[in-house]
């Protein structure tokens, strides 16, 4: 119980002392989200319901001189599996000098210019939660990390150190009806890195101004945040290891003003370090990954956003001749494109938003219109939904042929 | 012979001498309107009311930092502290005068900066019935401007200068503005729809001497047609506080320094 009213106790006994100010935000939620196909996934607690909490999120912001200390915790009601629980999704304190500052502790992370696109933002992810209308501030994680960041003249460096490896969290087969590959093996476990000094993450990013546009490189030394997959024996699987092979990134972005918009650049070699030579089905090819991206106010409080990305196997033929007979196969070059259409209305207290995601080469998509109306300063709710399809029964929208959802949010923020 | 040398300057003098044309006007508008001093910081509240009465809050703090002339470029660098939504977004613009504007948000829930195109600047800031525009300027170049009449407004001299864009995408037909003729402020606008009908009315409703600079402290602008209006006090107002080019960067975009936002 105690560990409930943490937060609180930050606040009225251990933050005064040590803060010249001191500020408490944050919100109440109620988000539910239902599957209106019919179909339940095969571990399903909640019938129809792929997400049902309410929470009270408190953001704790303080400082004296040269710190300063932000925490964001949220106390959880949740009712699929019927459980209380605190989550910490941000703690950290912030030194920051004229030259350069640090921040330690747990915190999250975004780069790059991908608009729901990663290529260099290579920090852990939450799909289950992308996929089932949660806000999208839940989309990211937070990981327990150092980033120092440099400010000399002719350049601004951010580096970073996450010695606790964690994992994007991908949906499960309590909430989502997925394609397993190995439906009859039932024996799984899961082994991730261990918090050992070589096992500790490593990201740069190194960024400036370059002719009005906005120019970054990037380089990562870690792991794969999806799992590969190793059974005990290919020929009669009965035990399934999921791990997280070692990954190099290293890549580019560029966005800036043009073509009366915004054009945004990046790409991003993936070394698949443990798996060069392309000959180990079970663990990702390396790949160059490229994206494109554009975006455009047409009217007044109207703008269209179109994004172009691709994923180009190195190592090809050694993939497909290592896949057993009957797997499904990826293709060489995998296509992504997105359209994003916002359009505000009513002194922007309406927002009217479509996002889509189409693969040409995989031929499926996911679409997820919303409607969020800001009643007051104070109150908002949002009503959308997530519509899965096309491709085959293994792609990565495809397979949520029967996971199409409609969810809703509302929140009072202070 | 004094009547001869008046007649002899007369003759050998343009016109124009003797007339301020509307353009200078608008210029020296601009001046006092939006590049006094080096720099500028201002705690801004803004009311959003609507016809009904219903009120929304947006608070924040307006850093802009001249670079070079009058009419030049200049930054701008926006926190907001109301409402709870939007607390600790940061938004920063570099204005330029001839080309569109380049401008980036940074959304604290997920920790991104991103660029966000900046066409059309006729688009409601925040929510207000102010646009884009109103906050940090519209290009002179980009209307044709004539004085129509010269009249007291509230007891002041003003020009009244009437404003037609060059271009047809602008929401307005013609503009007319009450440009005090002492200290160059506008002291009302009135912009006319594509009918020809007023629908907005700019007021400045406070005018005081911040650092021997004539400062417009509150202002309010109404949609005649929605009912809807903004108004906007200027709660600290200073001016030459030797804002540093740093704190227009993405550093201060994702962890803006307190000194300068509270």
């Amino acid at each position: 119980m105690l560990i409930v009213f943490f937060p609180l106790i930050v606040l009225f006994i251990v933050a005064p002392a040590f803060a010249e100010d001191i500020s408490l935000h944050g919100f109440v939620q109620g988000n539910y989200s239902a599957r209106v196909t019919g179909d339940r996934p095969p571990e399903s607690k909640g019938g129809d319901l792929v997400w049902a909490d309410e929470r009270i999120q408190l953001k704790i912001d303080g400082g004296i001189k040269a710190f300063r200390f932000f925490t964001k915790t949220d106390l959880i009601g949740e009712h699929i599996n019927e459980k209380a629980d605190v989550e910490f999704r941000e703690a950290y304190v912030d030194y920051a000098v004229k030259n350069w500052d640090a921040r330690l502790g747990k915190q999250m992370f975004t780069w790059g210019v991908g608009d729901l696109i990663f290529i260099n933002d290579v920090f852990p992810k939450d799909y289950e939660a992308f996929f089932s209308g949660r806000p999208m501030e839940y989309l990211k994680r937070g990981v327990d990390a150092v980033k120092v960041g440099l400010y000399p003249k002719v350049t601004s460096i951010e580096l970073v150190a996450i010695p606790f490896f964690k994992s994007n969290n991908y949906p499960k087969s309590e909430r989502f009806i997925m394609y397993d590959s190995m439906p009859n093996v039932k024996e799984r476990s899961e082994k991730e890195p261990n918090p050992r000094v070589k096992n500790t993450e490593y990201a740069v990013r190194i960024y400036r101004d370059i002719l009005g546009m906005d120019a970054a490189l990037y380089a990562y030394r870690g792991f794969h945040r999806k799992p590969a997959m190793m059974v005990d024996n290919p020929d009669s699987p009965k035990y399934i290891t999921y791990f997280y092979p070692r990954l190099s990134v290293y890549g580019f972005s560029l966005q800036g003003r043009m073509l009366e918009g915004v054009v945004s650049l990046e790409g991003g070699y993936y070394d698949s370090k443990e798996d060069r030579a392309g000959k180990n089905s079970m663990i990702p090819n390396s790949q160059t990954r490229g994206l494109v991206g554009y975006n455009r106010q047409l009217w007044e409080d109207f703008t269209i956003g179109i994004q172009y990305y691709s994923e180009y196997m190195h190592r090809y033929t050694e993939y497909k001749n290592s896949l057993s007979p009957g797997s499904p196969r990826d293709k060489r070059l995998k296509q992504l494109t997105t359209l994003r259409l916002t359009q505000l209305l009513k002194y922007q207290t309406i927002k009217l938003s479509l996002f889509t995601f189409y693969s040409p080469s995989d031929k499926d998509y996911m679409i997820n219109p919303e409607f969020k109306y800001s009643l007051s300063d104070h109150v908002w709710f949002a009503i959308g939904g997530n519509v899965f399809g096309g491709g085959k029964p293994h792609t990565e929208f495809g397979q949520l042929n029967k996971d199409d959802n409609i969810y809703t949010v509302v929140r009072y923020e202070f | 012979m004094r009547r001869f040398l008046v007649f002899l300057v007369m003759i050998l003098l343009p016109l124009e001498a003797f007339a301020i044309t509307a353009d200078e006007v608008m210029k020296k508008s601009q001046a006092s309107f939006l590049y006094h001093g080096k720099d500028f910081k201002a705690r801004v509240m803004m009311k959003l009311i609507s016809k009904g009465g219903a009120e929304r809050i947006r608070e924040l703090t307006m850093l802009r930092k001249n670079y070079g002339d009058v009419g030049g470029n200049q930054k701008y660098f926006i926190y907001f502290f109301q409402p709870a939504d939007v607390r600790d977004m940061t938004f920063m613009v570099y204005k330029y005068p001839a080309k569109d504007d380049d401008r980036w948000l940074f959304v604290p829930a997920i920790n991104m900066v991103r660029r966000i195109a900046a066409q059309d600047k006729r688009s409601s800031f925040v929510g207000s019935d102010f646009t884009y525009e109103d906050v940090s300027g519209r290009d002179i170049e980009d209307d044709t401007h004539a004085i129509v009449k010269e009249e007291k407004l509230g007891g002041k001299d003003c020009y009244v200068i009437k404003s037609t864009p060059k271009a047809g995408d602008v929401d307005y037909s013609y503009k007319l503005s009450w440009i005090d003729k002492a200290n160059s402020l506008p002291l009302k606008e009135e912009y006319y729809d594509r009918k020809r009908e007023l629908y907005k009315v700019f007021t400045a409703d406070e005018i005081k001497d911040v650092k021997g600079f004539p400062t417009v402290t509150k202002r309010t602008m109404k949609n005649l047609q929605s009912g809807h209006r903004t108004e906007v006090t200027f709660k600290k107002t200073e001016y030459n506080i030797g804002l540093p080019d740093d704190a227009f960067t993405e550093r201060y975009l994702r962890k803006p320094e307190r000194r300068w936002i509270d």
